[in-house]
């Protein structure tokens, strides 16, 4: 097996696997990184999604040949309690999830906008998220969630 | 601080009564902790912060200190199903009787070691103190009390205005976890020597495996067993990417026979009036006439099957020590599952152990038990080690149960002014409960599949007095002076059904509100007006007027604008819902505005209902406008998000929810209020803006162009 390094979130990674086989599985099975969750297998949900540079993508249809010297950031390296990321700090204060499968995939969906856009309507917002799937109806909240995170950071 | 309080309660809580042994629902830790132990479990609704609300408020102490345990038949109090928006009705009421019978026992022991009146006692987080600076705890009286006792029934819940915590929008206690990434759900579990599992079905319904090559199977690196039992077939690997490997090449390997041919979905409606039924009157009225029938309106509404389509495909995991089996799963109801189980393993329940853990959101019957099984299958060549199964995005969409397609005629007899003097309402649909644990029979899919395998169960109807199935709010809670509703439950189910999100309710108040307004447009009269003529009750009243209040009713007509009213009691028995919506379009329409107003009596948490009718409006309007089944004579086709599109954030509306206080009435669920009145409003103004009747669900362009067409 080939071996394949890559940041993720921010640490040098080595992983010897099928060039083939893909990011999604390499994370969540041998990395121990149950973040991203699998929802289609066909980059149809976004439940996967994870920032390659800064970019938002389906890890389960990135192979890992794709990443090989990139930086791969999933939800666990957006933040974590002690240093929480605003968008974080913004679902938790906006209640904006029922079940919260969906809602790893779409903070870092919301990240990728944010960086490119730190100032964004509530329809560039919506246009951001919309390959992102919510079946519990939480999808107001998750916009007003990223509108307030973004007045965070920019008042920061 | 017992204080004065409401009369006692002459009879337990219903789920009190089944599990009346205080200590399975409390308990304290000398550290300082209270475990409370409902029977529901958490399917994204939020019920466990709503119910450690209430044993806070009862025991007066900090919510940071309820430690809320996850439902296992190992110890729970068995609590059925966490469905039909029951749960703060029933674990919330057992848990806040309990919980003040065991304050009141606790003060009791208090007010003797402090030699004081249990009256001149104060309890504050827990700690109980009175006159002169004497105190004492919970946790330091623990080990001094048991509660393996039953409840009395005699203690008396706080009033409403002596609850801290109740009415007040407490943050979800599992929001941090999942925003954080922390592992919570079943999917994200992992176990020592875990493997992984998958199971081989066919897309062709109903379908036998007539044979199985094993070869390519066995060549994939990892495998550790190929399991088959007549048609149930399935491999376990030492790591996921392997079963998904080795299940692909048993796919290749794999010969299947015809299966039961489905119906043909362009004549829907045709197929289920045409099938063999058994029919019911579900209810019907009289009343000496004042006037008599000068004609009669008639319409046929219909629904399409509906998808759960949960973001999460179904996982559950096994592990088999000797004759006992430990099943982890995202169930609604762990021991209903373990009856089933011990009827398919033909064990005594005894021998299984099920173990809630928290899935993806669940809107009724999905794969969750039927994934169990499998993995209690699977494990069995595990040698003792732990099983993961986890189907693929294709099963979740085509093998689980779906909400039942309907289709609902509706008659009304009016008078020489318009007015109703008689009313007929007949449902043909399958039945839309076909839960585990509930008959003599497994209703778990791989049951089915087995070489000696158990029939599949049809599904059926929940008696009116638990709310119907097809059936549900299907009795008006309009004034008539006549009625008569009938059901027919269709006896043939090439279609597997089973619990959806308010059962036959969506279908039945899109029919009813559509066809009122029908009515009232017919009379000339407002649609608010004539509802609100036609209702007695005036909770009823009260959120129609208050969401046509917030939404203006009656804004002024606009080209491609238009606005519309449904209402309904869900159950007839459960939460108030009026709906106003603003729709726009005139071949693609889009949802602009749900205004609601609801009244779900005591709102433990508001917050936590606003986001519960929040979230079944922006569902209920996927349901409306882009969803539906599809299949052709042998298989599901919609077997993929891109075949069954669901709403995206650039299509949902905004949603508006005003709570009507009712502090002092008994707490229901606002889970399924939502969705029939959302339904009959967005069809209602789909008629304001375009003038043409949508009675055939989703509303989309073909509906809207065969509608115009009908109208024509």
């Amino acid at each position: 097996m080939p071996s394949i390094r890559f940041r993720l979130n921010g640490v040098e990674t080595d992983v010897d696997a099928d060039p083939d086989s893909s990011l999604l599985s390499m994370l969540r099975g041998r990395l121990r990184m149950t973040g991203p969750h699998f929802g289609c297998g066909a980059d149809e949900c976004g439940a996967c999604n994870v920032l390659l540079g800064d970019r938002a993508v389906a890890s389960c249809d990135t192979p890992l040949w794709a990443v090989a010297g990139r930086e791969v950031t999933t939800i666990e390296g957006l933040g974590n309690e002690r240093e929480p990321h605003p968008l974080q700090q913004a679902f938790i204060a906006e209640q904006a999830l029922q079940c919260g499968y969906c809602v790893s995939g779409i903070l870092i969906s919301a990240a990728a906008l944010l960086a490119r856009n730190p100032n964004p309507a509530d329809a560039e917002v919506r246009a951001a998220l919309d390959r992102n799937l919510c079946r519990c109806g939480s999808h107001n909240r998750m916009v007003r969630a990223v509108l307030r995170a973004a007045q965070a950071m920019a008042s920061r | 601080m017992t204080g004065a309080a409401a009369s006692p309660p002459r009879q337990l809580p219903v789920s009190l009564a089944a599990n009346p042994m205080l200590s399975s629902w409390v308990r304290f830790s000398a550290e300082g902790q209270v475990m409370v132990s409902p029977g529901k479990v958490e399917i994204g609704q939020g019920i466990v912060t709503a119910l450690a609300q209430i044993a806070a408020d009862e025991l007066d102490v900090d919510i940071g200190r309820v430690q809320m345990i996850r439902a296992s038949t190992a110890a729970s109090p068995n609590e059925g199903v966490t469905s039909g928006s029951l749960s703060v009705q029933q674990s919330g009421r057992a848990i806040r009787q309990v919980c003040a019978e065991v304050r009141q026992i606790f003060l009791e022991l208090a007010s003797q070691r402090l030699g004081v009146d249990a009256n001149a006692l104060d309890i504050q987080d827990g700690t109980m103190t009175g006159p002169g600076n004497i105190s004492t705890s919970y946790w330091e009286l623990a080990a001094d009390v048991s509660l393996e006792r039953r409840a009395t029934a005699g203690a008396v819940p706080k009033l409403a205005t002596q609850r801290r915590l109740a009415g007040n929008s407490v943050p979800r206690l599992d929001i941090p976890d999942k925003v954080f990434a922390r592992p919570r759900f079943i999917h994200d579990c992992a176990f020592a020597g875990m493997l992984h599992g998958r199971v081989l079905r066919s897309g062709v319904c109903a379908a036998k495996l007539v044979a199985m090559q094993e070869d390519g199977a066995r060549a994939v690196a990892g495998l550790v067993a190929i399991v088959r039992d007549g048609s149930f077939a399935g491999v376990v690997s030492e790591t996921e990417a392997g079963a998904e490997a080795a299940l692909q090449a048993l796919r290749r390997g794999a010969a299947w026979s015809a299966g039961e041919t489905l119906p043909d979905e362009a004549r829907l409606a045709g197929w289920l009036k045409a099938q063999p039924v058994e029919s019911t009157v579900i209810d019907t009225r009289t009343t000496p006439r004042t006037a008599a029938a000068s004609r009669t309106m008639r319409r046929q509404y219909t629904r399409p099957y509906l998808a759960h389509a949960s973001i999460a495909p179904s996982c559950a995991i096994a592990q088999w020590a000797g004759d006992r089996v430990r099943v982890w799963t995202h169930s609604q109801g762990v021991y209903l599952l373990r009856a089933d189980l011990a009827l398919v393993l033909g064990l005594p329940v005894e021998n299984i152990t099920v173990e809630h853990v928290e899935g993806a959101g669940c809107y009724g019957h999905n794969a969750a038990d039927d994934v169990a099984l499998d993995a209690v299958l699977l494990a069995k060549a595990a040698a003792g080690r732990p099983v993961r199964v986890q189907w693929s995005r294709q099963d979740e969409m085509s093998q689980a149960p779906f909400g039942a397609a309907m289709a609902i005629d509706l008659e009304a007899d009016l008078d020489a002014e318009g007015e109703i003097v008689d009313w007929r309402h007949s449902i043909w649909s399958n039945g839309h409960a076909a839960r585990p644990g509930r008959a003599a029979a497994p209703a778990l899919l791989a049951g089915t599949e087995l070489a000696n395998p158990f029939a599949r169960t049809i599904s059926t109807n929940p008696p009116q007095a638990n709310g119907g199935g097809g059936d549900r709010n299907t009795i008006p809670l309009y004034d008539f002076p006549c009625w008569t509703i009938e059901s027919h439950r269709l006896k043939t189910m090439p279609i597997r059904t089973s619990a959806l999100r308010t059962l036959g309710a969506q279908g039945n108040v899109f029919a009813i509100e559509c066809f009122l307004d029908e009515v009232a447009a017919a009379r000339g009269e407002d649609p608010v007006d004539f509802r609100l003529r036609h209702l007695t009750d005036p909770r009823a009243q009260d959120v129609i007027r208050a969401a046509a209040r917030r939404a203006n009713w009656k804004p002024e007509p606009q080209p491609g604008r238009g606005h519309g009213i449904g209402f309904a009691r869900y159950k007839n028995t459960g939460a108030y819902c009026a709906v106003v919506a603003e729709i726009e379009g005139a071949e693609d329409i889009s949802v602009r505005r749900l205004t609601i107003a609801v009244d779900v009596g005591e709102a433990i948490n508001p917050d936590g209902v606003i986001n519960q009718i929040e979230g079944g409006a922006i569902q209920a309007t996927s349901w409306v406008l882009k969803e539906r089944v599809r299949f052709d004579r042998q298989r599901i086709t919609s077997n993929s998000w891109s075949a069954y599109p669901i709403l995206r954030f650039s299509e949902v509306p905004e949603v508006q929810v005003e709570i009507l206080a009712r502090p002092d009435i008994e707490p229901v669920g606002a889970g399924e209020a939502a969705h029939g009145p959302v339904t009959a409003a967005i069809a209602n103004a789909v008629f304001d803006a375009l003038g043409v009747r949508v009675c055939d669900l989703p509303i989309t362009r073909d509906s809207l162009i065969a509608a115009m067409e009908a109208s024509a």
